[in-house]
């Protein structure tokens, strides 16, 4: 793949905590447009993955390029939406007020950033919440204004840690919807989950296992190649068992 | 703008903690009450006891303001002075008068050494010379010890609780992983750090006033100068509480660390602040004051309710708390780049 045309890309990326290495030459591109999905267990460096394209963290080794500029930069910052893992939300605060804040860090005012809230929070079903404090929602309701505050200022691209944890399967088959909505208008979506139907979903998938990539390729192929009915089974034939 | 949006939603947060916000409003309030209540209460009236006094001389002795005992002989005085019935006693031995004192409480062994040694002056007949005439530089006569610790109070409590609560609040930020989500975001650091500053300040403006209007106007504390000064103190000093707080909520995994540097951080300041005389505390400690912000708030408060005196004399101690709060931002940005490099 030409490096240009990458809309992220990983270039040998290691990453070691003390003694503990827990990203392992990840080398990886991914195309503008596509719904990404990073599948693995917990713990095997999804989130460390995502926080250094978020610009949270470095590299040991490797550098991570997004927009085929160099991370962290503060300017690629405003072109992201990160959803983190944890729900990053103010709970004395009402959704609304949670939202407005989000949206003026992103320079979003005044009547459009009244739209944006609006609409935003049809996408994820909350628009009869609007004005609950958020420390009466529930954690599925939480997951969703995340998700709300990270399509708040229409980012090119959406880097979604785990965001359909705790979601019932109406609502998520609804919010993977509003995700084809998306790279419908063009934006690219990187989605780490460990749950495996989910991933079938995704246009690719990158496979980790204890820091390293083990396959890449779209959920079609990694089944053919490895001969498996499920991506649970890929997952376990590149695993090595 | 992004600043305003921090500043809106901090103060959000301060309005809807109903709870929080009564802490750090009336928490100050109750305690100085408190302190007004215990030493501006009346005099102490100490209970002494007379031995063997002859009556030629007890006739002449003021008596007021005491509680009297008459005792025939000394043991008996000595077991009443062991189970504190009485203060003290006055025995003559050859004409010269000697006391004995219970000991324990220093401040009852001066109230009633002092009414003994104003009833012995009635003795010496005709020296009127020795009444002296006392005059005041600061204060008065009716100046009470809560007069003098109150300006050191108002700002240890302005101290004490913005140090509390702008830590826990700053900590939760790091703990929920709103921090992370804000460096997410295209907030710069030195934004975040202005940010709270700003919201906290405006916050603790209004907590000052409140608290010193009703320490100088309801307990009636001493106030000879400037209201507009002691709100300038008392800010400044807010500010360099708001952000050691933030910078030490660095160090704390959770509200309970946080608490710990208390005893650490923020009751030492007190040794150094004049609510105890400095010139007796020990050399190999003194040097510790001028590091501590509260040493140069207690003075600068000191010097505007007590002594009535202006910008002049203030503006070291003013410079010396921006200096502080200037130095704890700076290393704040700082410390905020463990979170992000940009």
């Amino acid at each position: 793949m030409n490096k240009t045309e990458a809309l992220v890309s990983v270039n040998h990326v290691s990453k070691s905590f003390g003694k503990q290495q827990v990203l392992k030459d990840i080398h990886l591109e991914i195309k503008p447009g596509e719904i990404f999905g990073l599948l693995g267990p917990s713990g095997a460096g999804k989130t460390t993955l995502v926080k250094q394209l978020v610009g949270l963290d470095l590299p040991t080794s490797g550098e991570n390029y997004l927009f085929q500029e160099k991370m962290p930069s503060l300017k690629l910052i405003e072109r992201v939406g990160y959803m983190a893992q944890s729900d990053a939300l103010y709970g004395e605060l009402s959704a609304r007020e949670n939202l407005q804040f989000f949206a003026s860090l992103y320079g979003l005012n005044g009547k459009k950033q009244g739209e944006r809230i609006e609409q935003v929070m049809q996408i994820v079903n909350l628009s009869n919440h609007l004005n609950k404090l958020v420390s009466n929602y529930s954690g599925g309701m939480k997951r969703r204004l995340s998700l709300a505050i990270a399509l708040l200022h229409e980012p090119q691209l959406l880097i979604l840690d785990e965001p359909t944890v705790g979601i019932d399967p109406v609502l998520r088959k609804s919010i993977w919807a509003a995700f084809y909505e998306l790279k419908k208008k063009g934006v690219t979506i990187i989605v780490t989950t460990h749950v495996m139907d989910e991933a079938e979903k995704c246009d690719r998938l990158g496979l980790i296992r204890d820091g390293s990539l083990i396959a890449v390729g779209t959920p079609e192929d990694l089944k053919a190649s490895t001969n498996a009915a499920t991506i649970e089974d890929a997952f376990l034939v590149y695993g090595g068992a | 703008m992004r600043i305003k949006a921090l500043v809106i939603r901090i103060l959000r947060q301060i309005v809807r903690d109903k709870r929080t916000m009564g802490l750090l409003i009336f928490a100050p309030i109750l305690v100085l009450t408190m302190l007004h209540l215990v030493f501006n209460g009346d005099d102490y009236i100490p209970q002494v006891g007379m031995v063997n006094i002859p009556e030629s001389i007890l006739e002449k002795m003021d008596l007021d303001d005491a509680e009297i005992t008459m005792y025939k002989d000394e043991r008996q005085a000595n077991e009443d002075l062991s189970i504190q019935e009485i203060d003290g006693y006055l025995i003559f031995d050859n004409q010269t008068p000697s006391v004995f004192l219970e000991g324990s409480d220093p401040s009852v062994n001066g109230a009633t050494l002092k009414w003994i040694q104003t009833s012995l002056k009635s003795l010496q007949t005709g020296v009127n010379s020795l009444q002296l005439d006392v005059n005041y530089l600061h204060g008065s006569s009716e100046m009470g010890q809560f007069d003098y610790f109150g300006p050191v109070l108002l700002g240890f409590f302005v101290f004490f609780f913005v140090f509390l609560i702008a830590g826990v609040s700053f900590l939760r930020e790091r703990t929920t992983g709103t921090l992370e989500r804000l460096l997410s975001s295209p907030l710069r650091k030195w934004e975040i750090v202005i940010g709270y500053v700003l919201g906290f300040g405006i916050f603790t403006m209004i907590q000052a006033a409140i608290i010193a209007l009703y320490a100088i106007f309801v307990l009636g504390m001493l106030m000879e100068g400037l209201f507009l000064y002691v709100l300038l103190i008392t800010l400044l000093l807010s500010l360099t509480a708001l952000t050691l707080g933030i910078l030490l909520s660095a160090f704390a995994n959770n509200e309970l660390q946080m608490i710990q540097f208390i005893p650490i951080v923020v009751v030492p300041q007190i040794f150094f602040s004049g609510l105890f005389n400095l010139a007796t505390i020990s050399e190999w400690l003194s040097w510790i004051g001028p590091f501590t912000p509260l040493y140069y708030a207690a003075d600068a408060l000191r010097d505007v309710m007590v002594r009535g005196y202006g910008w002049e004399e203030i503006y070291l101690d003013v410079c010396a708390m921006a200096g502080f709060s200037l130095l704890f931002i700076a290393l704040n940005i700082l410390a905020l780049r463990k979170y992000r490099k940009v």
